[in-house]
């Protein structure tokens, strides 16, 4: 059930608008309900040629040699596409914002550095023949030391997993091995501090397991044009990647996509683009080269596993006064985005939360694993998991309830943030209020009454000898709505909200005063509009 | 053996676009010779909405009914640059670049319209349900149909407009880790209830509470699918998923959906939602984007609900019934800060 509180921060809206805040059905519904919304592989070609990759079977090893002579003779194949095949085989996808330094090869010559790394290309006139020709492909391994864990692959002696990259971490402004932040000293709050904790939070790797896999099909076009169909999520990125690797000019390259079955972030690496567009142009032909569900499942990019440590000071009456962290992100055997994300999750630390201490130091870690990429949340889901947990533990430690250490410790406009800039534009703090009373969790008076809007300032942190601050001593008064606001838009309000059936107080929650009556503390009515019962 | 009930809590943020910016995105508006516009993009709509929240700002910001707004988009042939579908950018980026966009083709759709009433440009407004007329003298007016027609036909103007939206590259310092990150931040917080049943270690999410700020809620309706779809993949991740299930030991892992677990229907739970919006200064109409974040605060909130109803802690995720029961055995059993049932 959804329900706006158009009461918070009306006086910063304008809501006489006409078609801004409608739920206007979407453009493109028709066509998904009645299965006329064209993906990727909806494109039918005559004489549609398939390419299917062979890949390492092994997690770390030298290639000796490859024999593909029998599996060029085989019925039905085409073409074997080997590396000295691709124009420009070495690449980083963030090249494309000079981010970075060339590590990937889109076939392996020399060595494979994951289970899974592709090293030839087969392209056939069925995917089984393809298939059956794959078979017949001799490749010789010497199998080397391999490196799953992002500590132990930092460890001297570890097998040095990525060439570009010999010490297994990337390389920051060309002198670090790890993003830092540094904001006041920690290492002096945790001797003032009352309770220091640190604890160790581990994520696993997940699948963006889309329903369409990552797939292309490129059709060679008139004027030595290609039209690519894709399911990518970045058609620019894509094609400019494409570009580079093929060494073509980028308007050699016409791409279309559009409808896309699930990305969450796994259909951005271009896996599949660049070598279809080489299958074409090598056959003249069009070339489709999709992933299986085993080959998603297995060798497409996961979200990559991270490890924090968190070690944080704070005082009796429930401020934090430092924080630390340390965290490793498993970007597998290449870089593709997560050099990218350790910046953003260095930028996240510590949490919207205002603490005068921060430090962190978060590494890009090379191991002999699927390369890790985007997913949802990318750089911050672990971090927002390790700190949340955190936050709970703390809580339990100085004696408060959960969610009242949060508000206490809630960032507010005008504080300073630790990578320095003011914060602004807040609503942590209104967020927390009105879940709680919703879902009857008993805040006190004082909790219920602050607000983003007051108190913060840049005293809160930085030299300020009262590093410790108090917790809004006079909340200003809630802004309240001109007049109530009936926000309906599709159906007719629902009747009262269901009871909620009482749930157990929080562990460690202060004397529970009277539970708020819901409503009771926002002053506007409140409608809500269903959009369906949820069952069980 | 029993069954416990607790609630856990989480509060986060998250930043809206490309972490440090300089990830552009534009966009084209014209119209047809009969007063119908187009959007040229070549973003990808994954499903999220990208087309009817930039078809939604496109309408408001001409002023011209939804229905004659089409937003055609992903082909690189056609549309203009934007750096593509993630990092929550979609509402934000190419929201703004429309709107740029649109605010272009309005001028020189007010201009057309002027000139055909003979008045002051600056005397017209909307009624954004096809027509232009002049302020307070409502029946002097003419369909923005005419206008178009005019425009082509008669005036020799297009009407069209070009947009793009940069937030400019930030530095960052090396040693310190100062820089921009973003300009604006989305907010939830999120109340898990849980039932643990310390024979099986199994754990159900019973109920989800949460309150999302997310700038302006372009659309209702797509809001509420992100944050429902998101509380979905957030409660996936918490409890279920994993190709490594023994990281960082390596497994063959998951070879198709049968082996790799997502929680199915029945493992659904009623989500009382609610939304705030605290336009962002820079935001098109204010929005942000709920896109990423709306599964975060679940991961963390029933961590903390675990421990709130059995007071064992688990600190690596997924939170699998055998974690659950080797911390339970660790412990000595169940803690009792929930209600057995």
């Amino acid at each position: 059930m959804l329900e706006f509180r158009k009461d918070i921060f009306a006086d910063e809206r304008d809501d006489n608008l006409k078609e801004i805040g409608q739920p206007t059905q979407r453009q493109d519904m028709l066509g998904h309900v009645t299965g006329t919304s064209p993906y990727y592989d909806d494109h039918r070609f005559a004489n549609l040629l398939h390419l299917k990759i062979l890949r390492s079977p092994h997690a770390h090893a030298r290639i000796r040699s490859i024999d593909d002579a029998a599996a060029a003779r085989a019925p039905g194949v085409k073409r074997i596409i080997r590396a000295a095949d691709v124009p420009v085989n070495l690449n980083t996808l963030l090249s494309l914002i000079q981010f970075g330094k060339d590590d990937e090869p889109s076939l392996a010559s020399d060595f494979v550095r994951y289970r899974g790394e592709p090293i030839l290309g087969i392209v056939a006139t069925s995917e089984r023949a393809a298939l059956e020709a794959m078979a017949l492909v001799r490749v010789s391994y010497d199998q080397l030391p391999a490196v799953f864990d992002v500590e132990e692959a930092l460890k001297p002696g570890a097998p040095s997993v990525n060439a570009t990259y010999p010490k297994n971490t990337f390389e920051y402004y060309g002198k670090y091995d790890h993003q830092k932040l540094r904001f006041g000293d920690v290492e002096e709050a945790f001797k003032q501090a009352d309770v220091v904790m640190e604890e160790r939070y581990q994520m696993s790797p997940i699948e963006h397991a889309p329903t369409e896999t990552n797939g292309s099909i490129a059709v060679p076009d008139t004027n030595g044009r290609f039209i690519v169909y894709t399911s990518t999520q970045a058609l620019f990125f894509s094609l400019d990647t494409s570009a580079k690797i093929n060494a073509v000019p980028s308007n050699q390259l016409h791409f279309i996509g559009g409808t896309v079955g699930g990305g969450f972030g796994g259909k951005v690496d271009t896996m599949t683009e660049p070598l279809s567009i080489l299958a074409a142009r090598l056959t003249g032909a069009p070339v489709r080269y999709r992933f299986s569900r085993h080959e998603e499942m297995q060798f497409g990019s996961p979200r990559g596993a991270e490890r924090i440590y968190i070690k944080d000071g704070a005082t009796k009456d429930g401020r934090i006064v430092a924080r630390k962290v340390r965290a490793y992100f498993d970007s597998g055997a290449y870089t593709r985005l997560s050099s990218y994300a350790v910046v953003k999750c260095v930028a996240h630390v510590p949490g919207p939360y205002t603490i005068p201490n921060v430090c962190a130091d978060v590494f890009c870690v090379f191991t002999n694993r699927t390369p890790a990429t985007a997913m949802r949340g990318f750089g911050v889901t672990a971090l927002d998991f390790a700190i949340e947990c955190q936050m709970d533990k703390l809580a339990v430690a100085v004696g408060m309830d959960p969610l009242e250490f949060r508000l206490l410790n809630a960032y507010r406009d005008g504080d300073m943030k630790a990578h320095r800039r003011e914060a602004k534009n807040c609503a942590l703090i209104e967020c927390a209020q009105v879940a709680a009373e919703k879902a009857n969790w008993p805040l006190r008076e004082e909790f219920r009454r602050m607000s983003s809007r007051a108190g913060g300032g840049p005293g809160r942190t930085g030299a300020s000898a009262d590093r410790a601050r108090a917790p809004a001593p006079v909340a200003a008064p809630r802004v309240a709505a001109a007049a109530p606001q009936r926000v309906t838009y599709d159906r007719a309000p629902t009747a009262a909200p269901s009871p909620v059936a009482s749930p157990p107080p929080p562990r460690s929650a202060p004397p529970p005063p009277a539970p708020t009556p819901a409503g009771s503390t926002h002053g506007a009515p409140r409608f809500s509009s269903v959009f369906g019962t949820r069952r069980r | 053996m029993a069954k416990y009930r607790g609630r856990g809590v989480a509060t986060i943020n998250y930043p809206i676009g490309m972490n440090l910016g300089g990830d552009p995105s534009q966009a084209l508006v014209h119209s047809n010779p009969t007063g119908k516009f187009t959007v040229a993009l070549s973003s990808i709509d994954l499903g999220q909405g990208m087309k009817s929240v930039t078809r939604q700002i496109c309408a408001e910001t001409l002023g011209v009914p939804v229905e004659d707004v089409y937003v055609d988009t992903a082909d690189s042939d056609t549309g203009p640059h934007c750096m593509g579908s993630f990092a929550s950018r979609g509402t934000h980026r190419v929201g703004n670049a429309v709107m740029a966009a649109a605010r272009e083709a309005r001028a020189v759709m007010m201009d057309a319209a002027a000139e055909e009433l003979e008045v002051d440009p600056g005397d017209l407004e909307t009624d954004g349900k096809g027509a232009i007329r002049v302020k307070g003298a409502p029946h002097r007016s003419i369909s923005v149909r005419d206008v178009a027609i005019a425009a082509q036909f008669r005036q020799g103007k297009t009407i069209s407009g070009r947009g793009i939206f940069l937030v400019p590259l930030s530095d960052v310092d090396p040693e310190t880790g100062e820089m921009s990150p973003a300009t604006c931040y989305a907010h939830a917080c999120l109340i898990a209830e849980v039932e643990v049943d310390d024979e099986t270690g199994d754990v159900a999410v019973l109920k989800m509470t949460s309150a999302y700020e997310i700038g302006r809620a372009i659309n209702p309706k797509l809001v509420e699918q992100q944050l429902v779809g998101g509380s979905w993949m957030g409660m996936s991740h918490a409890l279920y998923e994993t190709p490594e299930p023994y990281y960082p030991n390596t497994r063959e892992g998951a070879q198709d959906f049968n082996e790799y677990l997502m929680p199915g229907p029945g493992d659904i739970c009623p989500h009382d939602i609610l939304v705030l919006e605290r336009p962002a200064p820079d935001g098109p109409f204010g929005a942000k984007g709920p896109g990423e974040m709306c599964a975060n605060p679940v991961l963390p909130a029933v961590a903390n609900a675990i421990f709130n109803a059995v007071g064992v802690r688990i600190d690596e995720l997924p939170i699998t019934p055998e974690k659950v029961l080797r911390a339970l055995k660790a412990r000595g059993g169940a803690a009792g800060h929930g209600r057995a049932r």
